[in-house]
């Protein structure tokens, strides 16, 4: 295997993990709509130790795409100028909120700044389905590389749609997250009800994706794009039917499964690609034509598989520290 | 300048770029060294004594580590913004340096921001879960990974002033070195100072706060008084360390990027000896000082310990650089440098005296401080003080920035060809209003909400309800 090819493995890797541990916490976030107070201090509580780690994945997917394919990084970061624009807007309050809320006992600070988190939430959700979307269905890419169009080209009801698909999803991802985390009965009651709405919200939006797909991009000449999403869809009906059987482990497994596999399966559709051009195929961002040097690849190759398991085994010791259920308040 | 790139755009996205860069320089140097401090605090508490004392330092520790994270909070989430502004605003530096730039910054990601978000997060909740030494080593490891970011994207910025270790093919920077990458002698200047001005921004910091706390907070002057103590001495090892460190990476700058230099120094001709101006009515477009005040042989000495040696001088390095790259203008903004490098040198100074007689105060006057006085009553005026250590940072970061232009990457590519062609001038001004507002909307909420928090929290030794 080449080392292309591994970094290319390492970016879907990375964003995978992205996807898992970020996807929960965004859910978590979009929760706290419409809770009072005690509520949403309890499902901040589930995330208040990891979400900062978790965001690191989403850092590092972007530092790894810069290093491993600096055109991709190039075209699609300038290409999306705007949407990311927001999206960093979108995390800045984030960011501060989680810090910030707890800082006074006022009722209206509190509000504000979980205001800030669901926002914070909901959008970059939102963007990243219509960012993977995008790449998929293709962008006008010129032949130097460069983005030839506008906002408004990222915006098309399929890359939509993909982004309300990523938002349900990861919705449901963290209600799943929430099950195994709180210890509130009568929260856990409502949430399972909430989640057996929004996980069949999520498998039918999932569908609509997949079949629109088929019809925008070229996901049936590429080697088991389909299929992949398809299994996927399948676990993530398994998942709704764990939670609402009161499986709340195998539940969470399963969510996370589907966005594992959802994530290998938009990447094994673009494989060797990394952004199609809509204006020439030729012009397409590989993970040849848009690599580093092969000296740089081995180096930061021998750096990842040193540094990734490092990585791993203090989150999963995070983890385990903390896998006491948040105790109920008032 | 190539075709087709809007000139609005290009000044637009410097203008961010420097806003975000020094805005987020601002939350830096307080992590890099009031983690630091914190966690000998928290040794501190891990060693000591009696059930009081024990109590009382704890509460300091928490009372310093909350400081720290609304801080952190805020430097974290504007380098996201730094990390996606390169690809955003600047997609030809990207597409030419990727293949350097980007390996120290997945490095910086994987051995360090991992490291200090995860370790942050057990060590804000860990209190009950884990051994005191365990923790502990938390808030130690979130230094170490502040530390070890700080050091890599110096890696990276050390490349753009002085690059090493590489070769230019298809019109592409590519490294041919990590190592040398890293040895670059301009990573040990730039790492070192940055360090050092961690460790003093940090302990001003600490200083004023207690000397504020010991002036307005009856029940807890006495822990604040011991803790002065400590932020001085923490202070003066910075202090001295930044002037150090400044020294020698000035006199590495003559041989490493001697026009950066002559601008701190606005010396227009090369000189043997080199007289030191202390002030200059600088006059760009004639490429002279219309007056200036002098010190013989002072210039000279600073960079070559002795009282002969030649320091090359701006015009001179200008008619070098059209030899080497073709006709140009290579001469930063003398005018912004040179005064710039006064404002850095003087707060620094500055502070050094403020440190000192604080140093005495704490050492030689904690009697006197105990009792209501004049002396304890002016200590309430301290914060005034505390924009000193932060308006050196930013110039210290502009100068650094700014000397190194019409470069982007000294030498490789002009700044001009560096941006992303896609960019209208308008979009920019979009993202340039909205960053802009949302920083100074958060530096009002941050600085108002630890203001409030210092007010009313007291290190007592009563057990907290």
């Amino acid at each position: 295997m080449d080392l292309n090819v591994i970094w290319f493995v390492l970016i879907v890797v990375l964003f995978t993990g992205f996807f898992i541990l970020e996807g929960f916490d965004y859910g978590v976030g979009m929760m706290l709509i419409g809770r009072p107070e005690k509520e949403r201090t309890q499902l901040i509580r589930s995330i208040g130790p990891v979400w900062d780690a978790n965001q690191v994945w989403m850092i590092t997917a972007g530092g790894a795409a810069f290093a491993a394919f600096p055109h991709f990084y190039a075209t699609l970061f300038s290409a999306a100028y705007l949407a990311l624009f927001l999206m960093l807007m979108a995390l800045i309050l984030r960011g501060v909120a989680f810090e910030l809320r707890g800082k006074f006992g006022n009722q209206d600070w509190k509000l504000l700044w979980d205001g800030a988190i669901i926002f914070g939430s909901f959008v970059p959700a939102l963007l990243w389905g219509v960012a993977i979307a995008n790449l998929l269905r293709g962008l006008p890419i010129d032949a130097q590389m460069h983005y030839a169009g506008n906002f408004f080209n990222l915006l098309s009801p399929y890359t939509i749609l993909a982004g309300i698909f990523f938002v349900l999803l990861f919705a449901f991802h963290g209600i799943t997250f929430l099950m195994v985390r709180l210890a509130d009965e009568r929260l856990l009651l409502d949430l399972q009800r909430k989640g057996k709405c929004l996980g069949a919200a999520a498998w039918i939006a999932y569908i609509a994706f997949i079949i629109a797909s088929m019809f925008e991009t070229d996901v049936l000449s590429q080697s088991a794009g389909v299929i992949i999403f398809a299994i996927s869809a399948g676990v993530l009906s398994a998942a709704w039917d764990f939670l609402r059987g009161g499986k709340q482990k195998s539940a969470f497994i399963a969510t996370s499964v589907s966005i594992t596999i959802t994530t290998v399966g938009f990447f094994t559709a673009l494989f060797p690609r990394l952004m199609v051009s809509s204006l020439n195929p030729e012009w397409s961002l590989t993970i040849y034509n848009a690599a580093s040097t092969q000296g740089t690849l081995l180096i930061m190759t021998i750096a990842a598989v040193i540094l990734v398991p490092i990585v791993l085994a203090y989150q999963y010791w995070t983890y385990k520290t903390f896998k006491k259920r948040v105790a109920p308040i008032g | 300048m190539r075709e087709g790139v809007d000139v609005d755009a290009l000044i637009l996205s410097r203008l961010q770029f420097a806003i975000t860069t020094v805005y987020h320089f601002l939350f830096v140097p307080v992590t890099l060294g009031l983690s630091i401090f914190v966690a000998l605090l928290e040794t501190w508490y891990v060693n000591s004594g009696s059930y009081e004392e024990r109590i009382k330092l704890k509460k300091l520790v928490k009372f310093f580590g909350t400081i720290f994270l609304i801080n952190f909070a805020m430097g974290v989430v504007t380098g996201i913004v730094q990390e996606f502004h390169f690809g955003m605003n600047w997609s030809e530096y990207s597409r030419f340096m990727g293949d350097i730039f980007g390996a120290p910054l997945a490095l910086e990601a994987l051995s360090a921001f991992f490291i200090e978000s995860t370790f942050i997060g057990v060590w804000i909740f860990g209190w009950d879960k884990l051994s005191e030494k365990c923790h502990c080593l938390c808030i130690w490891l979130v230094a170490l990974g502040s530390n070890l970011s700080a050091f890599w994207i110096l890696v990276a910025n050390s490349f753009m002033q002085h690059p090493v270790g590489y070769e230019i093919q298809d019109g592409r920077a590519v490294m041919t070195s990590l190592f040398d990458l890293i040895t670059n002698p301009y990573v040990l200047g730039e790492y070192s100072h940055a360090f050092f001005s961690g460790i003093t921004t940090a302990g001003f910091l600490v200083i004023v706060i207690c000397a504020w706390k010991i002036s307005t907070d009856e029940v807890s002057r006495e822990m604040f008084m011991r803790t002065l103590r400590r932020a001085v001495l923490f202070s003066f090892v910075g202090v001295m360390g930044v002037i150090g460190s400044g020294h020698m990476h000035a006199q590495y700058l003559a041989t490493g990027n001697p026009m950066k230099l002559a601008s701190f120094e606005a010396l227009w001709e090369t000189e043997d000896p080199a007289p030191f101006a202390v002030v200059a009515d600088i006059n760009q477009a004639a490429g002279r000082n219309d007056s200036e005040i002098t010190i013989p042989y002072l210039f000279t000495f600073m960079v070559h310990n002795s009282f002969s040696g030649e320091v090359k001088g701006i015009n001179d390095l200008q008619r070098e650089a059209v030899e080497n790259y073709g006709s140009g203008n290579y001469i930063p903004d003398v005018c912004g440098m040179f005064w710039s490098f006064r404002i850095m040198v003087g707060a620094g100074m500055l502070m050094l005296g403020i440190v000192f007689v604080m140093g005495l105060l704490s050492f030689f006057f904690g009697e006197t401080m105990k009792k209501p006085n004049c002396l304890r009553c002016s200590l309430k005026f301290m914060p005034i003080l505390l924009p000193l250590p932060f308006i050196a940072n930013s110039v210290g970061w502009y100068i650094m920035e700014a000397g190194r232009q019409p470069w982007i990457v000294v030498g490789l590519q002009k700044t001009a060809q560096a941006v992303s062609p896609n960019l209208s001038s308008g979009e920019v001004w979009l993202t340039l209003i909205g960053f802009t507002a949302i920083y100074l909307f958060l530096a009002v909420i941050a600085v108002f909400t630890a203001m409030n928090f210092i007010k009313r929290t007291k290190i007592t030794e009563e057990l907290e309800a």
